[in-house]
């Protein structure tokens, strides 16, 4: 697997908002009962995160939790752990209705850190950015301008955005677009 | 003529001079003026000529209402045409050009068309260009083109950029008005989240021209203080230059920020789109100025009467040294006491009513301002500026009683609230005949998705004309904006406005009011659009009732302004006409947006590289740099061949046909769709989803599937692969993956929402290359990893392992006829795969090809393709796939709607293949011609060709078509139509022409 790379290989758009490629990361779609025991405990025994409430990410370093839909999750690990988690997983749900597919390479990862991150991010997202409503550990599956997207906030100033593989081109552009035409001046007053 | 005053001015910035040019001509302004403005002080009254006559047109009002003064503006990559010179800010350097004339602004050839008015009536384009039928292409056309139309189309990309920007509110406040200001007050003092928009760069509205007292302090002394409190408040935003464009469903609106229009040598995006999601709207966007229609009010020189003191109080511009003041209200008296109290002279006062009274009446009088009551203008004398009126009684039919000598006429026929964005989503009005106006009805206002009401009119939109009300009333709706957004924390006390007390409106439609039709046909209702009093007389005469109908007849409003000024008095002439009341004819229908916006903020980041999104595989970039002559697929983009040096697309396609047939081929097939279909029920699922059984697939193995809507149309195709006891992968079209897996969940989560299955996408997940042709196991064999021989790895199976150094599964499936292996490998190896196989296939002669070697390929054996060989029409026994409709399975989506009376006709046409007898390829899409004419006198058919190609390896053209009993007449010859008229003969064959055997595939 040395010769693995990501979708756009740590590529970055300096700025006063700085968006860069975060490379690889293990990501897991697994659907099933996000009640079940068996589900919850194997989740944090993966990640050492608990199953996140709704609209919400848990994440530290490489691994994570993220709630997608009433029946999913996606599970974050470092890259080359992914066929460790998934064993783990079909070992401990094994007899229950559930579904775990490695999509890391599906993914493109994209981390938007600077003071107007929020702005930069409110430009192509139809969500409530403010900043009492949108806040660190916050997650949302929504769309950048024409491409389905999901993001949460790791702290006031940063972003990990998540898109599909083939348009990471073009999230990156949009992130980048934004970024340099400067802030609005709405949520933060700058 | 026009100039600056001396003195006055609040908006404007004596001491910073700006040079600007308009038709080439060098002109100064100040700093905070308008376009407008700076044109007026510099005696430049006349901006344009109106869009059918051509008359001259000066500017008539002074803000987002103007009609007439629309110019071309800046050059190359910032022109931009129709911008309305009363919302234009004047900066350093500003390059205008006036439109709609020819050759020039002073002397217009197509106002000859003025004394041809008699010959364009309302209607004329309906009636004037019918006949003779030819003179329409060769005379009207031409002719029309030539003359119509406002500003010239851009012909540069736009150097500026644009952008949007999403945000939820509590309550979105549109005026910076004083009834805005105290909605925002009222609104943040209770804790809401407010944003509060203004479309001009000021706060205060006519308050700080008009001056009103509001709590004891002079207007623009509480507006200061007013913006202070809310500065105050990080709950509340403010923005100027910043339009509330429209509203939509759910409290949905759009807001048009101008950033940089009146500092283009700022950085950032020109404009932003605001799309706001607010809980409640308060629409705080006051009132336009009528006009009044009277004989040779379009002439330059005749202004709205607001607009004739805002120039003077705001921009220190007066618009004429005499100055008559035509109206049927009090508050028109305010221009001619400003006018008069700033040193201009006010010869006369017209005023309809025959006994006005009040204070501002009597003011004017004691100001020594000749009132004369009772009284209309006849006519206005001049051509391209006002030199006088003829004043008549407004009872009569216009006979003059005295000329007046004057260079402005100020008008005014009443105030219209602004109920625009009030009526974007279903705010309904109603008529108040004392103010003889259209306000919104409070009982009817727009609902949101919980039918509550969610737009709040405020102020002098809603009808409170008067101070005194208008700004308790903004206050009030602040109030009840936030408490329906759940806010309810005390807040202060309400402001109190004061204000001259005003008499009575005269309702005034036509000035006389019994004016001649010689008279009426100079009474202009609309400016832009040259539509006269007489037109809408003359379209309620041929018909037209419906205000809808009568508007498009005639034009009424349909121009750039959308009839600001013109629709209340065209149909108010309509009614009359056809004598009804005024709420019984009705409003044309408002919609956004309030102001024509950009394109430029429309598309935001959408231009250049983002315009779309574009897909690639992890291949994209190699094939990119290796010749490939892309086409769309979906937002993908799949290279068509990939040429070398010296080669026609044509050359590439026929090498690549033969290479892969004789050596080796590798297709980037990542784009095909891979859907996961996990549990229980997945069997069951799969077997409803398909028209042949995948439930007894065994593990190991793969099958080709079909896909029928409910209808029975064939939709989807494809491998599908049984992976474990439990999971099942389903290869999809390129183009099906996202709506095939739509269409599953459509089905899981709506009808069986208690079966046990799961669907993922995994589209992205895995790079799928195909390596075809003859020497295909050798390279893998060469690469080495797993047993890929004929024993292990048998046709229609697949198996996980490695290929080289990546982690491969290996599926023996073809699309080609020829020995095939499709190879999923994670993405992100994708390119050392590609790679890798490039570099060891070299000795086995392999090349990549595109989709139209995959196309020719699979006709050569038969394959059908979804979108050639269907659409959306065609069942899968058109195709003779009966072998795939399983007659075990009880149900499959399809299987009930094939067996209607239509779908199982034996005279649906059907899948043959075809071959020219002259070997040449047949036209796309044609059709084969039977014996005879339908009822409309078209040749009959007989079927159509779906997919065609010329096939290097048979070196011919070879088809495949839908035809009527087509398998049963094979070796027949029909003929297909040629784009040039002629047609071609073509045989009916079997449509497997290469390999009939399937030999090649299965070794």
């Amino acid at each position: 697997m040395s010769n693995a790379v990501s979708a756009l290989q740590a590529r970055v758009a300096p700025g006063e908002v700085t968006i860069r490629e975060d490379g690889l990361r293990g990501m897991i779609i697994l659907r099933g009962d996000l009640g079940s025991k068996k589900l919850r405990n194997v989740c944090k025994a993966v990640t050492g995160v608990a199953v996140s409430a709704q609209g919400q990410a848990d994440v530290t370093g490489d691994n994570g939790l993220c709630w997608m839909s009433p029946d999913e999750l996606l599970v974050l690990v470092p890259y080359a752990e992914v066929a460790q988690a998934l064993a783990a997983i079909d070992k401990a749900l094994s007899g229950e209705h559930y579904l775990a597919e490695n999509v890391s390479d599906a993914r493109a990862l994209i981390h938007v850190e600077g003071v107007f991150a929020r702005e930069v991010i409110a430009k192509l997202a139809p969500v409530d950015l403010h900043p009492d409503s949108f806040k660190p550990g916050d997650f949302r599956r929504t769309r950048l301008a024409q491409a389905a997207a999901a993001f949460w906030m790791r702290d006031e100033d940063t972003f990990e955005v998540i898109c599909f593989r083939s348009v990471a081109e073009y999230v990156f552009g949009l992130l980048a677009q934004s970024a340099e035409e400067g802030p609005v001046g709405y949520f933060a007053k700058l | 003529m026009s100039t600056r005053l001396a003195d006055q001015g609040k908006l404007i910035n004596r001491s910073k001079s700006l040079d600007f040019t308009f038709n080439g001509k060098q002109l100064r302004g100040y700093e905070g003026d308008t376009l407008a403005s700076a044109l007026l002080a510099n005696d430049q009254m006349l901006v344009g000529r109106s869009f059918k006559y051509h008359r001259p047109r000066g500017v008539v009002a002074s803000g987002a209402e103007e009609p007439n003064g629309l110019v071309n503006m800046g050059q190359g990559g910032t022109f931009e045409p129709n911008q309305r010179v009363t919302t234009t800010p004047l900066f350093a350097g500003l390059s205008a050009t006036s439109q709609n004339h020819w050759p020039s602004l002073e002397f217009d050839v197509g106002a000859i068309n003025k004394h041809l008015s008699r010959f364009l009536p309302a209607g004329f384009y309906y009636k004037m260009f019918m006949y003779p039928r030819p003179f329409w292409k060769h005379v009207y056309e031409p002719f029309i083109r030539q003359s119509a139309g406002l500003g010239k189309a851009p012909k540069d990309r736009d150097a500026d950029t644009y952008e949007h920007f999403n945000v939820h509110v509590d309550v979105l406040i549109v005026g910076g008005g004083i009834a805005g200001l105290a909605a925002a007050l009222a609104a943040g003092e209770r804790g809401a989240r407010v944003l509060l928009l203004e479309q001009t760069a000021h706060w205060g509205g006519r308050a700080v021209v008009d001056r009103p007292e509001i709590d004891g302090q002079p207007a623009d002394e509480w507006i200061k203080n007013t913006l202070q409190s809310l500065e105050k408040m990080s709950n509340v935003e403010m923005r100027l230059r910043a339009m509330g464009a429209g509203v939509y469903d759910h409290g949905y609106a759009l807001a048009y920020e101008r950033l940089t229009d009146h500092a283009p040598d700022m950085d950032g995006p020109r404009h932003r789109l605001w799309r706001i999601r607010a809980k409640q709207i308060v629409t705080a966007t006051g009132a336009i100025e009528r006009p009044l229609s009277f004989a040779g009010n379009d002439i330059p020189g005749v202004l709205l009467a607001a607009a004739v003191r805002d120039y003077a109080v705001n921009f220190g511009v007066s618009i004429g040294d005499r100055t008559v003041v035509v109206t049927n209200n009090d508050d028109a008296y305010r221009t001619a006491l400003i006018l008069k109290k700033a040193g201009l002279d006010v010869p006369a006062i017209i005023d309809a009513r025959p006994d006005p009274e009040g204070p501002l009446i009597d003011e004017a009088r004691t100001l020594g301002i000749r009132v004369e009551a009772g009284t209309g203008i006849a006519k206005v004398k001049g051509g391209k500026r006002v030199t006088g009126i003829a004043i008549c009684a407004q009872a009569g039919e216009g006979a003059v009683l005295e000329e007046i000598a004057c260079d402005c006429v100020a008008m005014s026929g009443g105030w219209s609230p602004v109920v625009h964005l009030w009526s974007h989503c279903g705010g309904k009005l109603m008529w108040d005949t004392e103010q003889a106006m259209f306000r919104p009805d409070p009982e009817r206002p727009p609902t949101g998705a919980q039918g509550e009401a969610n737009v709040i009119t405020a102020g002098i939109a809603n009808g409170h004309l008067f101070t005194t009300e208008a700004v308790g009333d903004g206050w009030a709706a602040g109030r009840a904006a936030a408490k329906a957004a759940g806010h309810t924390k005390r807040g202060g006390q309400a402001p109190l406005g004061a204000d001259a007390e005003e008499g009575p409106i005269a309702p005034v439609w036509l000035m006389p009011q019994g004016a001649s039709q010689a008279l009426r046909s100079k009474a202009w209702l609309d400016f832009q659009n040259d539509v006269k009093v007489s037109d809408v007389q003359l379209a309620a005469q041929e018909g037209f009732e419906s205000v809808e109908h009568a508007k498009r007849y005639t034009t009424l409003g349909m121009a750039t302004d959308q009839g600001k000024l013109s629709n209340i008095n065209g149909l108010a002439i309509l009614s009359k006409s056809l004598n009804a009341d005024i709420p019984d004819v009705g409003t044309t229908t408002f919609r956004p947006p309030y102001t024509p916006i950009s394109l430029g903020a429309i598309a935001g980041d959408a231009r250049g590289p983002l315009f779309q999104p574009v897909r690639q595989t992890p291949m994209s970039g190699w094939h990119n740099d290796n010749g490939a002559d892309n086409e769309p697929v979906g937002q993908w983009r799949r290279p068509y061949a990939y040429i070398r040096d010296g080669e026609s697309v044509h050359d590439a396609v026929n090498r690549e046909v033969k290479n892969t047939r004789e050596n080796l081929g590798l297709l980037d097939a990542s784009t095909l769709g891979k859907l996961i279909v996990k549990g229980p029920d997945a069997g069951k699922f799969l077997d409803m989803m398909y028209t042949n059984m995948m439930s007894t697939l065994p593990v190991g193995k793969c099958r080709y599937g079909l896909m029928c809507s409910e209808n029975g149309f064939l939709m989807d195709d494809g491998v599908v692969v049984r992976m474990s006891e439990d999971t099942w992968l389903c290869h999809t079209t390129t183009g099906g993956a996202e709506s095939i897996h739509a269409h599953m969940e459509d089905w899981l989560q709506c009808e069986w929402w208690d079966w046990k299955v799961y669907v993922a996408n995994v589209t992205e997940q895995y790079a799928q290359i195909a390596v075809v042709g003859p020497n295909a196991r050798r390279l893998l064999q060469k690469l080495g990893g797993m047993d890929v021989s004929a024993e292990a790895l048998p046709f229609m199976q697949w198996a996980d392992g490695k290929i080289g150094e990546c982690d491969a599964r290996v599926f023996r499936i073809s699309f080609s006829g020829e020995l095939s292996y499709e190879i999923a490998v994670p993405a992100g190896q994708g390119r050392a795969f590609w790679d890798a196989l490039m570099a060891a296939g070299e000795e086995f002669g392999i090349m990549p090809y595109g989709t139209e070697c995959l196309h020719i390929l699979r006709a050569e054996k038969g394959f059908i393709m979804i979108g050639d060989e269907t659409d959306g029409t065609v069942i899968p026994q058109d195709l003779n796939l009966q072998w795939a409709l399983s007659k075990k399975k009880e149900d499959y989506l399809g299987k009930r709607a094939h067996t209607r009376s239509h779908m199982a006709d034996p005279n649906r046409w059907k899948l043959v293949g075809l071959e020219t007898l002259d070997g040449s390829v047949l036209p796309d899409g044609t059709y084969a011609i039977a014996d005879g004419t339908n009822k409309n006198g078209q040749r009959n058919t007989q079927g159509r060709v779906t997919s065609t190609y010329y096939s290097a390896n048979l070196g011919r053209g070879i088809a495949m078509g839908l035809v009527h009993n087509g398998p049963d007449r094979m070796g027949d010859v029909i003929k297909f139509n040629k784009v040039d008229g002629d047609t071609v003969d073509a045989k009916i064959v079997d449509p497997v022409f290469y390999d009939k055997e399937g030999e090649k595939q299965n070794v």
